[in-house]
């Protein structure tokens, strides 16, 4: 039988010291940082950091008595404490199984309830409810650069997308000759995918103004990381003004520029178009979905 | 003609680039020293008789260690190095050399790095070392000479090897892989997206090697079900079988989607069909949805073995009974069910409905509660017991710290909501490095440990592998604490480089460093391995037994035989090995036995697999239709050779196992003249230093 040194207690100072070093040098770095899913500027990403606090905590309850028992144990029966009680045929009881079983069971049922209601209360999907009255912006994720209609102001935005604050915007999502992308503005809520031939609607409500950073959260090809894009949020009136403003500018996304924009560009600066084809988005989520024949002429 | 003969090859297709010209000499280099080492000292009939055709389950699993590992280190260590270092450097304000933006890597070559990263990692290392272990260890633990099929398992590992030439072969032809992600999803991984050969080798890598590991699963099942030995009911068999018994299920159940979601994918690249595009009717989501009905079983196939293995390290070290096996053994069966059905979790944010969504949130947490179970066992084993702290026992305490990460940020990531935030950032990628690093990673350095000196006579040196792993430990922490920090912050995974406003820099500098512990603990481990076999008379393992063993596998000799035992144990009990030495070890009778002979048909057919595949990637068609009609005929005529056994009698048995005491023993009383003690770094260094200054002075390499 091998030898082995007993340990020693020195190792556990030293992995005290290291995690006190650790946690110094993270307080450090994270001074005035903007930890964004923990930094909520919307509803939904309210709600969902209440979730991630939630199952944290709920988490925690369990894991650290485990980790404590674990490590307590681990010294408490080291080879050199001959002191502790040694029973290498130990028998246990049918409470010790019950427990064994009982204890994760009744975290999970903590848990699983209010992630079923939780789910249900934060679908993408699902209106969000306010006094105001939801806004709609078309999202059309574009190698490499998101295209943004305002079908009732009728304008567009390339990589820049305004929002009133306090109101619920719904953004349809699609995608045009491009891989699946993702829609993130971790600020306002999570992501959701935009793919081609079919709209995904995301509901967000931003409460406080600013500006955000979006992107796509998929990979999607060689420009994936520039595929990044401002989300600002302002006043009621700011953003009428700024609509009107918009309105102003000389350029106009008609087919041609669209086509334009279709072909693939990397870190593209943000774009403003004064008229936007009203029935675009639905020409675009449209064609793929065409018959065989219908395909085949098109090209 | 030509596009006949060599379909779409070209001299464009050969390295012409700074990372295929340095993979093509490494290689080649590594090929050709290799050539040369075996041609001086005569040892090509050696390899290939004692070794390549073998199919004895231990020369294959020792082969999977040393095919995984080298993997491990020439291929996925050095990419994550790559990544780090691109996005330590990656910051929009920094300058660009070799021709990118920022840092030192294009964005096409950033994706294909961290593209064949997961996929080595997963396929090739985590994969390889799981085989390598159940391998070894199951037959000797089931108290079986051999397996249901040893030809199925040649020709599994064989298979698994040409996925390995398959995925370093872009190197010398092509100069490509897939820039798509490890699942490669459609519509991205299709023809118009990825018009390159990369994807096709993806495809063709993990197809050959996928199809098998199928073979060796069946093969596993059919050992443990039909061989163990007599009186070992399924209830009896020790916890690393049965999570072994549980990860090859799972295996059977879902590589079979992996290979026809690959065919399908291959069929749209190849004979231009939509199943996954977005034009005429294809639908890409499906793709997504098929390959992760295959990918998330995948990473309990490689947890399940592990989690075995460390619930008999916990029992053996603590020299205690495992504390309630049912509920342990009912846990791990609970796991495998439970991953079998919460795969669309890794795509809660394609646009479910919530009740679908919520369903398989909860289904996913659900897999917790048999996890819990489980380290509740290990932990009431652990009281009461006789801790020793050898280094498995240590990498069982580090599996446990690092994976409560995992779980906790696996349960976090289950609920909905909060994964559409979590979901493709950095916190979701440091969720499951923490799951296969510690889970996997940990668990096969600790069976490695613990196993060795039933591989190879010898202990492994504990004072170097307590280094190595404390170099691990904090490795891990500085590269992927920060990891889900710069997660929450908002960082998306596959960044090549990002905005420096973000104030991410730091972190990914510190990941960079925590890489680089990290990979002083991989060498550290290297020396580990040199420093036992320098020592390894001190280390020198007599009885079979170094560690009170419980299970079957202690009771042989180390190294186990070919035969594995030369009489088949009679089991009465779990821990039989721990009973027998209790009541007294039965007295030997000899019997003739059968034994498989080799087989060269597994390499022939793995050869002619390749070939089709790399027809396949460059559209040789006559190549790949060859090569097809090639292998069945080999399995064909494989199948009509009925000469496959032969006899070693009882007298022939019973000289070896007498001869092989003799040896043990003499060996035993050889006097060491090394120092006491486990060698520590220093001298390691002051030895190899004294040797090369031996060869230098005497000469050596002329006498040769």
């Amino acid at each position: 039988m091998a030898k082995h040194k007993p340990s020693r207690n020195r190792s556990i100072l030293y992995i005290i010291l290291w995690v006190l070093v650790l946690v110094m040098l993270f307080a450090v770095l994270l001074r005035g940082a903007d930890i964004r899913m923990l930094n909520p500027k919307g509803a939904v990403a309210q709600g969902e950091l209440g979730l991630m606090i939630y199952s944290t905590v709920v988490l925690l309850a369990i894991t650290i008595p485990t980790l404590f028992f674990l490590y307590f144990f681990a010294w408490k029966y080291r080879e050199s404490n001959t002191k502790a009680a040694y029973d290498p045929n130990k028998k246990h009881g049918k409470f010790f199984v019950f427990g064994l079983w009982a204890i994760p069971v009744a975290f999970m049922l903590v848990l699983a309830p209010v992630m079923w209601i939780g789910t249900h209360e934060l679908a993408p999907q699902k209106s969000i409810v306010s006094n105001n009255k939801a806004l709609t912006v078309q999202v059309i994720a574009m190698r490499w650069k998101w295209l943004f209609i305002y079908p009732e102001q009728n304008i567009a935005t390339v990589n820049f997308v305004q929002v009133p604050v306090n109101t619920p915007v719904e953004f349809d999502l699609t995608a045009d000759d491009s891989p699946m992308s993702s829609f993130w503005v971790p600020h306002w809520g999570g992501q959701l995918y935009a793919m081609t031939g079919m709209t995904n609607r995301l509901n967000l409500m931003p409460t406080t103004t600013g500006d955000s950073e979006g992107s796509s959260a998929e990979i999607n090809g060689e420009g994936f990381a520039g595929m990044k894009f401002t989300a600002r949020a302002s006043s009621q009136q700011d953003f009428d003004s700024w609509v009107l403003g918009v309105k102003q500018s000389p350029n106009m996304l008609d087919m041609v520029e669209y086509e334009r924009l279709l072909k693939p560009s990397e870190n593209n600066p943000s774009a403003l178009y004064a008229r936007a084809d009203a029935d675009l988005y639905d020409t675009v989520v449209m064609k793929y979905m065409g018959s065989h024949d219908h395909q085949m002429g098109h090209e | 003609m030509k596009e006949f003969l060599i379909g779409r090859l070209s001299m464009e297709a050969l390295p012409h680039e700074w990372f295929t010209i340095g993979g093509s000499v490494f290689f080649g280099g590594l090929i050709i020293a290799l050539a040369i080492l075996l041609t001086v000292t005569k040892r090509w009939g050696w390899l290939w008789k004692e070794w390549l055709t073998s199919v004895d389950p231990k020369k294959i699993g020792i082969m999977y260690f040393i095919v995984a590992g080298f993997m491990l280190i020439a291929r996925g260590g050095l990419e994550a190095l790559m990544m780090w270092l691109q996005q330590a450097l990656g910051s929009s304000d920094m300058p660009g050399f070799l021709g990118a933006t920022h840092g030192y890597l294009s964005a096409e070559h950033f994706q294909q790095i961290f593209t064949a990263h997961g996929n080595i990692m997963v396929f090739f290392v985590a994969m390889g070392f799981i085989f390598g272990l159940i391998n070894y260890i199951v037959p000797l633990q089931i108290g079986a000479r051999d397996l249901a099929s040893p030809f199925l398992n040649t020709l599994g590992f064989w298979l698994y090897v040409a996925g390995v030439v398959m995925v370093n072969m872009f190197f010398f032809v092509g100069g490509e892989y897939a820039a798509t992600g490890w699942l490669a999803v459609a519509p991205l991984s299709g023809a118009e997206f990825s018009p390159g050969t990369g994807m096709d080798y993806l495809i063709w890598s993990l197809q050959i090697s996928g199809i098998g590991t199928t073979l060796g699963a069946i093969n596993f099942i059919m050992t443990i079900l039909r061989m163990r030995a007599p009186g070992m009911t399924l209830w009896k068999m020790p916890a690393f079988t049965w999570g072994s018994l549980c990860s090859m299920v799972m295996a059977v159940t879902v590589f079979p989607l992996l290979t026809a979601t690959l065919f399908l994918i291959f069929f749209d690249r190849y004979f231009d069909t939509h199943f996954f595009t977005t034009t005429l009717g294809g639908n890409a989501m499906m793709y997504t949805n098929l390959i992760w009905m295959w990918g998330h079983p995948e990473v309990y196939i490689l947890v399940l073995p592990a989690y075995g293995l460390f619930t008999e390290i916990v029992s053996t070290f603590s020299r205690k009974k495992l504390a309630s096996y049912t509920s342990n053994i009912i846990g791990l069966i609970g796991v495998s069910l439970f991953a079998l059905s919460v795969w669309l979790h890794h795509f809660f944010t394609m646009g479910a409905g919530a009740d679908i969504n919520a369903f398989f949130g909860v289904m996913t947490m659900f897999i917790a509660i048999p996890t819990t179970v489980l380290v509740f066992t290990w932990i009431a084993t652990m009281r009461g017991g006789r801790i020793r702290f050898t280094t498995p026992m240590l990498w069982f305490l580090g599996f446990i710290a690092v994976f409560t990460f995992g779980g906790v940020t696996g349960v976090m990531l289950a609920v909905p909501p909060a994964d559409f935030q979590f979901h493709n950032s950095l916190f979701l990628v440091a969720h499951f490095h923490s799951n296969v690093i510690g889970g996997v990673l940990f668990g096969v350095f600790a069976g490695i440990t613990y196993w060795f000196p039933k591989m190879s006579g010898f202990r492994l040196n504990e004072r170097i592998g307590r280094y190595a792993f404390w170099c691990w430990m904090i490795g891990f922490s500085l590269s992927f604490i920060p990891m889900y920090i710069v997660g929450l912050m908002g960082a998306t995974r596959r960044l090549d480089t990002y905005d420096a406003a973000s104030g991410w820099q730091p972190f990914y500098v510190l990941m960079l460093i925590g890489g680089i512990v990290i990979a002083v603990g991989v060498a550290l481990q290297l020396v580990q391995i040199i420093a036992s076999v320098i020592q390894k008379r001190r280390l020198h393992d007599p009885t079979g037994d170094p560690w009170g063993g419980r299970s079957l596998e202690w009771s042989v000799p180390s190294p186990a035989p070919s035969y594995n035992f030369a009489t088949i144990p009679q089991v009465t009990s779990r821990d039989a090995y721990w009973e027998m030495k209790e009541r007294g070890i039965p007295a030997r009778t000899y019997e003739d036995i059968h034994m498989p002979k080799n087989t060269a048909s597994g390499i022939y057919i793995s050869i002619f697999a390749f070939f089709v595949g790399f027809g396949l990637v460059w559209h040789i068609n006559w190549l790949a239709i060859v090569s097809l009609i090639g292998a069945i005929v080999c399995v064909i005529v494989r199948t009509f050779n009925d000469d496959t056994e032969y006899t070693i009698t009882a007298a022939e048995v019973e000289k070896m196992e007498k001869a092989k005491l003799a040896k043990t023993q003499a060996q035993h009383a050889e006097k060491d003249t090394g120092p006491d003690e486990d060698m520590g770094l220093i001298e390691f260094v002051k030895l190899v230093i004294i040797w090369a200054l031996n060869v230098v002075r005497t000469r050596q390499w002329r006498n040769r």
